[in-house]
C-alpha cells in the first residue's frame, strides 16, 4: 500500500464547508475526477466575506486551468459565498503523487489507466506494466508517449486489442 | 484589474503576473530581463513546433510535438507574465506586440523546421539544455523563477527522453535517415554555443539565475553519449555569430514573428 497524499481539507469548519463546494468541481477533461482527487486544489481560505482559493496546474500548459478556475468560482457562488478569488500556485509543483486513490480508481473505471509507480527522483530506463483498464492485462505497450491531452499517453492492450489512455506519471 | 488577453479562455481568467502566486511582488528589471530570455527561447520554439501539427511524418508525431509546444506555451506565459510584472505589461503584450529587435531568445530556437531530423536535432540541442538549466534554476533564490523551473523540469524531462529515443531511430534507421540525422546535427550545432555565453545581466544577477557557462559540461556529456549510443559524430562546425540576448536576431525570427502576431494585431484586443 502506498501512503495517501496529505490531506489538504480545512480543519476548520467554516473553511472545510468552503473546501467541499470547490471540491465538487471535475477537471473538464477528465469529467470523472474532481479537483480534490486530482491533487489540484490546494487550499481553501475564509478571510471575511471572501473565499480565497488556490489551484495548481498539473502540467505548465495545461489548458483546463482557466476552465476550472472558472467553475470553482461559479460553484461557490451558487453555493452563496459572493466574493471569491481563485489564485493559480506553480509552488510545490504537482505530482501524479498527489493523486487520491479513490481517484485512481475512478480513472480505471472510466477506462484511464492510473499513473503505475511513483515520481522518481532521478531517471528510471525501466519501464513499469500499465495494467489495461478493459481487461486487466499487462500485456500491454506504448503507442505514443504524447496523448489526447498533456497529462496522458496513449497505449494498446495486446490482449484486447483495444487502445486507452494512461495517466503519465509526473 | 481586467486586462484584455489573446489566450483568455473565459473573460476574466487571462493569467495574469498576480496569478504567478509564489512570488506576489513585482520582478525587479534585471529578473525581468532574465526572464524575458527564458520566455523568449520558450515562445519562438513553441511556434516553430506548431508547424508540424499535420505535417509530421507519423500522427502519433503531430500529437508529440503539439504537446512539447504546449507545454513550451505554459513555460513561456509564467516566464512573461512575470518578466511583464516589472512594468504593467501583460503576457500578450510582450508576444505579440513586440518586434524582432526586443526579442532576446537565442538563434537556435529561431532556426527553421527543415526536414523532420533537423526539427529532432534542434529539439535534442534545446531539450537537454533546459533540462540543465531548470534543473539548476529550480534552487534560484527568486521564488517565482524556482517555482516555474520546478514545474518545467519535469515537462522538459520527457521533451528530452523523446528527442533522444528519435535521434537513435533515425541514426541507427536506414541510409537516408541515418544521413539526413548526420546533417541535420551538422545544420543545428553552430547555434549551440549562444546557449552557454555569459553577459553582465546574468552575472550580476547571482543566485536568482543560472550561470549558462555552468551548464555547458553537463550538455557536453549528455550529448555525447546520446551521439555515441547513435554512432554518430559530434559535428566539427565553426559557432555561428549569436547576439540573440541583445536583440540581434537572423531574417528567419522576422518571418515567424509576423505569422505569430498578425492576428493579435490586426484586431488588438480581442478575445475569444
Amino acid at each position: 500500500m502506498r501512503p495517501e497524499p496529505p490531506v489538504l481539507r480545512p480543519a476548520d469548519p467554516a473553511a472545510a464547508a468552503a473546501w467541499d463546494v470547490a471540491a465538487t468541481v471535475c477537471d473538464p477533461e477528465i469529467p470523472v475526477l474532481t479537483i480534490e482527487d486530482l491533487g489540484v486544489l490546494r487550499r481553501v481560505e475564509i478571510s471575511g466575506d471572501r473565499v480565497e482559493v488556490a489551484i495548481t496546474p498539473t502540467y505548465s500548459g495545461c489548458p483546463a486551468m482557466d476552465a476550472i478556475r472558472s467553475d470553482v468560482t461559479a460553484a461557490l457562488r451558487a453555493a452563496g459565498y459572493p466574493a471569491v478569488s481563485v489564485s493559480l500556485e506553480l509552488a510545490p509543483a504537482w505530482t501524479t503523487d498527489w493523486m487520491s486513490s479513490a481517484g485512481k480508481a475512478k480513472l480505471d473505471a472510466y477506462g484511464i489507466a492510473p499513473p503505475s509507480g511513483r515520481a522518481a527522483a532521478g531517471p528510471v530506463r525501466v519501464g513499469l506494466s500499465v495494467k489495461c483498464p478493459q481487461c486487466s492485462s499487462l500485456n500491454t505497450h506504448e503507442l505514443t508517449r504524447f496523448g489526447s491531452t498533456s497529462c496522458k499517453a496513449l497505449w494498446v492492450c495486446g490482449e484486447c486489442r483495444e487502445p486507452f489512455d494512461y495517466f503519465k506519471v509526473l | 484589474m481586467n486586462s484584455d488577453s489573446a489566450t483568455r479562455i473565459t473573460p476574466g481568467n487571462a493569467l495574469r503576473p498576480e496569478d504567478i502566486a509564489a512570488a506576489q511582488t513585482r520582478a525587479d528589471p534585471d529578473t525581468a530581463a532574465y526572464a524575458l530570455r527564458l520566455g523568449d527561447d520558450a515562445l519562438v520554439l513553441a511556434q516553430r513546433l506548431g508547424w508540424w501539427i499535420s505535417r509530421a511524418p507519423e500522427l502519433e508525431e503531430d500529437v508529440a510535438l503539439g504537446n512539447i509546444a504546449l507545454d513550451l506555451i505554459g513555460h513561456a506565459r509564467s516566464f512573461l507574465s512575470y518578466a511583464g510584472s516589472a512594468d504593467g505589461r501583460t503576457e500578450d503584450d510582450l508576444a505579440y506586440w513586440r518586434d524582432e529587435t526586443e526579442f532576446r531568445s537565442v538563434h537556435l530556437v529561431e532556426q527553421p523546421n527543415g526536414d523532420f531530423a533537423r526539427t529532432i536535432a534542434r529539439q535534442l540541442a534545446v531539450s537537454c539544455y533546459q533540462f540543465g538549466l531548470y534543473s539548476a534554476l529550480q534552487h534560484s533564490t527568486d521564488p517565482t523563477l524556482s517555482a516555474i523551473a520546478a514545474k518545467a523540469v519535469k515537462e522538459v524531462d520527457y521533451h528530452r527522453d523523446h528527442s533522444i529515443q528519435w535521434v537513435l531511430r533515425l541514426a541507427l534507421g536506414t541510409d537516408e535517415s541515418r544521413r539526413r540525422m548526420i546533417r541535420a546535427l551538422e545544420l543545428t550545432w553552430p547555434y549551440v554555443g549562444e546557449l552557454f555565453d555569459d553577459d553582465e545581466l546574468v552575472v550580476s544577477l547571482g543566485g536568482r539565475a543560472v550561470l549558462p557557462s555552468s551548464l555547458k559540461a553537463a550538455f557536453d556529456r549528455d550529448i555525447a553519449a546520446v551521439l555515441r549510443e547513435a554512432e554518430v559524430e559530434l559535428p566539427a562546425v565553426p559557432p555561428a555569430p549569436g547576439g540573440g540576448r541583445q536583440g540581434r536576431h537572423s531574417e528567419h525570427l522576422g518571418y515567424l514573428l509576423a505569422e505569430m502576431q498578425v492576428l493579435a494585431r490586426q484586431h488588438p484586443g480581442a478575445a475569444w
